[in-house]
């Protein structure tokens, strides 16, 4: 390893994006990706993550910036001589080609012998476990088959760095988490550094060490799963990660980490953190996460009246649509135990939150 | 290849659907020019002497023999009056494909009391065809070649003498008229031309005489290809139809002039297609006996510079209708341009066209 | 249900038929459906294409004319000695003039005559003349009488002709198209000054070939930008490929005529440059160069359109693959995309191929004598000599290359590699 290549193995500097010279799809994105790290760009479509990944692959070059590879400016080095490896939508597995021949193609045209590259190639098989599928078409093989092989192909040269663009998005649900699972596996014992992008929030919370969160080409928020999901910095993360209830009000009153607000609906004033709120006059949407909402318990903190809307049994909660305040969208998730009375459709009862667990977050 | 195939029976089945209306006649032509001379000489007096009648142009005179043939073989004629040269009516005579006539009595007299037969005289190569026209193939080249240093061809030998006159020359794709000029400048009298050409040395002679020129020589298949390219200047002497050189020199005054040395006479003429129904072959017959007397015949050569085939027209030639010309000195006929003249040997060339043609398309090809 | 897989049997239906019967009945109705839509086109294509070209086949072997206009003639002639240096004695002259009394008087003894005039010159005349005549003969002493009309009726290769193609049926057409005939002494190939259609064939297929091999070169990044351009320009290339096949072809064949002749727009800005001496102008047409330029530019869509289509199915994501892959610019071509396009220049290559070697106006406008292909002699044959059977043998001939090359063309490369899209 070169002096100056520290561990970050990819390191992106003030990245701008134009494809039409008017507008910026990818504005001013800086991030350092860790030797070894699983990193998820997530997002949804158009937010720009897919072609923050070109830009690393050397599909697409950078308007504006630098991205460093090992430490090197790699914006002037074509795709092939970047030594990445890449999974692709589609995995792009060539048709005309096996599945061995497929898996060859990276050696040969590194020059390796023969006989070096049938012994990688035998092994990578293994690993993905289709060793007896050499032989076969890629039109031959299933769908997660193909995958796996795709995913074969992409580390057999054995790169430091392995992109993958949305690589199970055509898989089925059963087959999308195995196959979560043994990516996850393969990272994990080859130490290699994987970049991957999806807009499945879901898939990125099993995988990533990392997320960086994309939204209309800034990334919203960098941070580790758990992070995302609990401390969510903005109402665009708040959303987008997982099951969120939002209420609009007014900050009234900011007192170190928190905030005091007053509902726009009913007026009911309660307390959050301070996390995205601005100062005193305010708009703010307030954050709570359904899991935390505390439901009728008079004496609960941050308490406002809710009208039962609709339950779903759902074998180990019951999800419960209430009417609070301006929303009807209102989702408690109630543990399904004794120690929570029967909750009926129409029925009044209190909510409240404690002051921790509501986040006071930027108005959309 | 397969739509060669399918041709000739698709027009067959085409013409089933526009099967001719009892009040229309179907008269077949070159087109063009002179298409548009009958049309002015023959159709529209016609039609205003027969306001029931109406004429209906079709321009497939070059496939005349395959069509009709198709035609008769789909059992439904929609021709009723076909204009051809004379040796695509022996063939079509020889196929059984037109209606043998009889020039007594089914053409005017001339109008001093002559009998058709007499006026056509030996014009009339074929049972079967009615002559309309006297037309020659014969050369044009362009007056302004500086190469040539001020000298004009004067004889058909001109053609042969790239050394004299260099420069591409035009020539029709087929033997017929190249093998006689070839004999003739070989040294062949005029007279012997065809019992030369009778033996294969003969043939080889022609062939050898045209093959002296041959790299030298851009070949046409339409009539409209040399006077173009005389007039693009793409070859300096070249073979046609006298008419269409009249077209470039007095109608588009080209700097191209005639060269009348050993043209070579053919008729033009109509057939009435075999086995047409009694009504349509009658209204034929009438146009016929009128589009083919001693006047018409004068007056088509008012548009277009082919000599009638009566000898009674002869002396009614008058001007150009819009040049205002004379026309009798652009007539092959014209005794100053007919000083040396071949007459199309149809029976021979009946005989040895195929033959010939083959070896002169192998000659061609290698 | 229950009873019905009890039986050991076949199995039943409800209403106790077996079921493959009933299935057989309920699919009938779909399958006449089926055939109902297509009788349509069937029966067209039947009548207006199967029928004609089988009819113009059988031309190729037919030769009824002569055992039908001369019947008693081939009859007495079937005795008579063809290796005898002699014409055939009074019992043949006589059938003769019988048969040619008839003909004469239903006007087929000249059709005859052009018939056999193919294989032999001046019968053509001979017939003409004799039917002529035949009405004022004596009774007896017709051999005689017949040379007295011409002098050719003793000629003992006239009646070697007549004989040889004496039968209802003759190869004798498909002999002239690979130059060849059965001569006195069986087959053997005509004078070499006359032949010409296997020399044709060949250059027909060496031209087609290399028209296809110029579309194929020049069509290939035409059809590759097409398949890459945003939708939008695309959209106006494409009409500009297609454009050619809204102009009628002698319109664009008379265009390339302006182009490349010697005094033309190619050679005039080639003089005008200096590239050029005005003494020495290029030859550009009535050769193969003309034949091939210009058919070039006419067959470039049908390579163009199958490649732009099978593109179109290659996604860009292969040869983003390939470079991922450490495959430089060049190899993820050739050894990724171009593989995956082989379907296209193979359905190209057969189109453009079938269209090239059955064409004749274009070759015979800018071809001279050196660029003119074998349907050109086709096209004569069938409009000016009317040589229908010579024709129609050809064609086959022409056909049955095309079979054979599609043959080696399945063997080496595979037909299903054809792609349309």
């Amino acid at each position: 390893m070169e002096a100056g290549a520290q561990d970050h193995i990819v390191r992106f500097e003030n990245v701008q994006k134009s494809y039409d010279g008017e507008t910026l799809v990818v504005k001013n994105f800086n991030i350092d990706i860790d030797r070894g790290e699983f990193l998820t760009m997530l997002g949804p479509s158009g937010s720009g993550k897919t072609t923050c990944l070109m830009m690393l692959a050397g599909f697409e070059p950078a308007t504006h910036g630098e991205i460093y590879l090992n430490g090197q400016p790699i914006n002037n080095v074509p795709p092939h001589k970047r030594g990445i490896g890449m999974v692709f939508q589609n995995y792009a597995l060539f048709p005309h080609m096996t599945v061995a021949e497929n898996l060859a193609f990276p050696l040969k045209v590194r020059g390796m012998s023969k006989a070096d590259s049938d012994a990688k190639v035998k092994r990578a098989l293994e690993m993905v476990r289709l060793p007896q599928f050499g032989g076969r078409r890629p039109a031959q093989l299933s769908g997660g088959q193909q995958q796996r092989v795709a995913v074969a192909r992409a580390l057999v040269f054995e790169p430091d760095l392995v992109l993958m663009d949305e690589p199970l998005g055509a898989l089925d649900k059963n087959l999308r988490e195995e196959m979560q699972f043994e990516i996850k596996h393969i990272h994990e014992s080859l130490g290699v550094s994987v970049v991957y992008v999806t807009h499945d929030q879901s898939e990125a919370l099993t995988m990533s060490n990392r997320i960086a969160v994309f939204n209309d080409g800034i990334v919203q928020q960098l941070a580790a799963p758990e992070v995302l999901y609990e401390q969510p910095e903005n109402s665009f993360v708040a959303q987008f990660i997982g099951e969120n209830n939002k209420l609009s009000g007014t900050v009234t009153a900011v007192d170190g980490e928190t905030a005091q607000v007053t509902l726009k609906s009913t007026g009911d004033k309660v307390a959050a953190l301070a996390v995205n709120c601005g100062g005193k006059g305010d708009e703010t949407l307030l954050s709570i996460r359904p899991e935390r909402i505390i439901i009728g318990d008079e004496n609960a903190p941050n308490k406002m009246s809710g009208k039962v809307v609709e339950l779903i049994y759902l074998g180990d909660h019951i999800r419960c649509r209430m009417e609070v305040g301006d929303s009807n969208e209102f989702i408690v998730k109630v543990p399904n135990s004794h120690a929570h009375a029967a909750l009926k459709v129409g029925e009044v009862t209190p909510v409240g939150w404690v002051t921790e667990d509501c986040r006071a977050l930027d108005m959309i | 290849m397969k739509s060669m195939l399918t041709l000739a029976t698709a027009a067959a089945a085409l013409t089933v659907v526009s099967a001719a209306q009892a009040e229309d006649m179907t008269i077949v032509s070159w087109g063009g020019a002179y298409s548009a001379s009958q049309q002015k000489a023959y159709h529209d007096p016609y039609m205003a002497m027969h306001p029931d009648v109406t004429i209906i142009n079709d321009e497939s005179s070059a496939e005349a023999v395959a069509k009709l043939r198709a035609m008769s073989e789909a059992g439904n004629v929609t021709w009723d009056v076909v204009d051809v040269v004379a040796a695509d009516a022996i063939r079509l005579c020889d196929e059984g494909l037109a209606m043998e006539i009889d020039p007594d009595t089914m053409l005017a007299p001339a109008p001093d009391g002559t009998p058709a037969s007499k006026d056509f005289g030996d014009l009339l190569v074929s049972e079967c065809f009615i002559p309309q026209i006297v037309y020659s193939t014969t050369f044009g080249y362009r007056t302004d070649v500086a190469e040539w240093g001020g000298k004009t061809p004067e004889d058909i030998c001109a053609v042969f003498d790239t050394d004299t006159f260099p420069g591409k020359r035009s020539l029709e794709k087929r033997p017929i008229n190249n093998v006689e000029w070839a004999l003739l400048c070989d040294g062949v009298a005029p007279e012997d031309v065809y019992d030369v050409l009778s033996t294969p040395e003969g043939v080889d002679k022609a062939l050898a005489k045209l093959a002296t020129i041959k790299d030298d020589v851009v070949w046409w298949s339409a009539g409209a290809e040399t006077p173009q390219r005389l007039a693009d200047g793409e070859v300096v002497i070249g073979s046609t139809y006298n008419g269409r050189l009249f077209s470039v020199i007095e109608e588009q005054k080209q700097p191209v002039a005639m060269l009348w040395d050993w043209q070579v006479f053919d008729l033009d003429g109509w057939i009435i297609p075999a086995g047409l129904p009694e009504a349509r072959l009658k209204r034929a017959l009438d146009y016929i006996y009128f589009a083919t007397d001693t006047q018409r015949l004068a007056d088509q050569a008012k548009y277009i510079s082919y000599g009638p085939a009566r000898k009674s027209s002869a002396p009614l030639v008058g001007k150009h209708a819009e040049l205002g010309i004379e026309m009798a000195p652009h007539m092959p006929t014209d005794p100053k341009n007919a000083v040396h003249t071949l007459l199309y040997n149809y029976e021979w060339w009946a005989d040895n066209r195929d033959d010939l043609d083959a070896k002169f398309q192998a000659w061609l090809a290698n | 249900m229950s009873d019905t897989t009890a039986q050991s049997g076949p199995m039943l239906a409800a209403d106790g038929t077996p079921l493959k019967v009933s299935l057989a009945r309920a699919l009938r109705r779909q399958k006449l459906r089926a055939l109902m839509l297509i009788a349509p086109l069937f029966l067209f294509i039947v009548i207006t294409f199967l029928a004609p070209i089988g009819d113009m086949l059988f031309r190729s072997v037919e030769n009824a004319i002569v055992p039908d206009t001369l019947p008693e003639t081939v009859a007495v002639l079937a005795d008579w000695d063809a290796s005898s240096e002699e014409a055939p004695g009074e019992d043949v002259f006589t059938a003769l003039h019988a048969d040619l009394l008839i003909a004469a008087e239903e006007k087929t003894h000249t059709r005859l005559g052009s018939r056999l005039n193919y294989e032999m010159p001046g019968i053509s005349s001979l017939f003409r003349k004799s039917g002529r005549k035949v009405d004022d003969m004596t009774p007896g002493n017709y051999k005689e009488q017949f040379i007295a009309i011409d002098k050719d009726w003793g000629n003992v290769d006239v009646w070697r002709t007549i004989k040889r193609f004496s039968g209802d049926y003759t190869a004798g057409y498909f002999l002239a198209s690979i130059d060849a005939k059965i001569g006195h002494d069986g087959f053997e190939f005509v004078d070499e000054d006359q032949r010409i259609y296997l020399f044709l064939l060949w250059r027909t297929i060496v031209l087609s070939v290399a028209i296809t091999l110029t579309c194929t070169i020049l069509g290939y990044p035409v059809a590759w930008i097409l398949a890459n351009l945003p939708l939008r320009y695309s959209n106006l290339l494409m009409i500009l490929v297609l454009l050619p096949f809204w102009t009628s072809l002698l319109v664009r064949t008379s265009a390339w005529i302006v182009l490349l002749q010697q005094q033309g727009v190619i050679n005039d800005t080639l003089v005008a440059i200096g590239l050029v001496d005005d003494l020495n102008r290029l030859e550009l047409m009535h050769n193969q160069t003309g034949t091939i330029i210009a058919m070039t530019h006419i067959l470039l869509p049908f390579m163009i359109l199958p490649l732009y289509s099978v593109m179109k199915t290659v996604s860009p994501s292969y040869v983003r693959a390939a470079k991922s892959l450490g495959a430089n610019d060049w190899t993820a071509f050739w050894k990724v995309y171009f593989p995956n396009t082989v379907p296209g220049i193979g359905a190209g290559a057969v189109l453009v191929f079938i269209l090239a070697i059955g064409y004749y106006i274009t070759p015979e406008l800018v071809g001279g004598t050196s660029g003119i292909f074998i349907s050109n002699r086709i096209a004569y044959h069938i409009s000016s000599s009317l040589n229908w059977g010579l024709a129609a043998a050809l064609g086959v001939v022409l056909l049955s290359m095309i079979l054979i090359l599609y043959w080696v063309y399945d063997k080496i490369v595979g037909i299903d590699n054809v792609k349309l899209g």
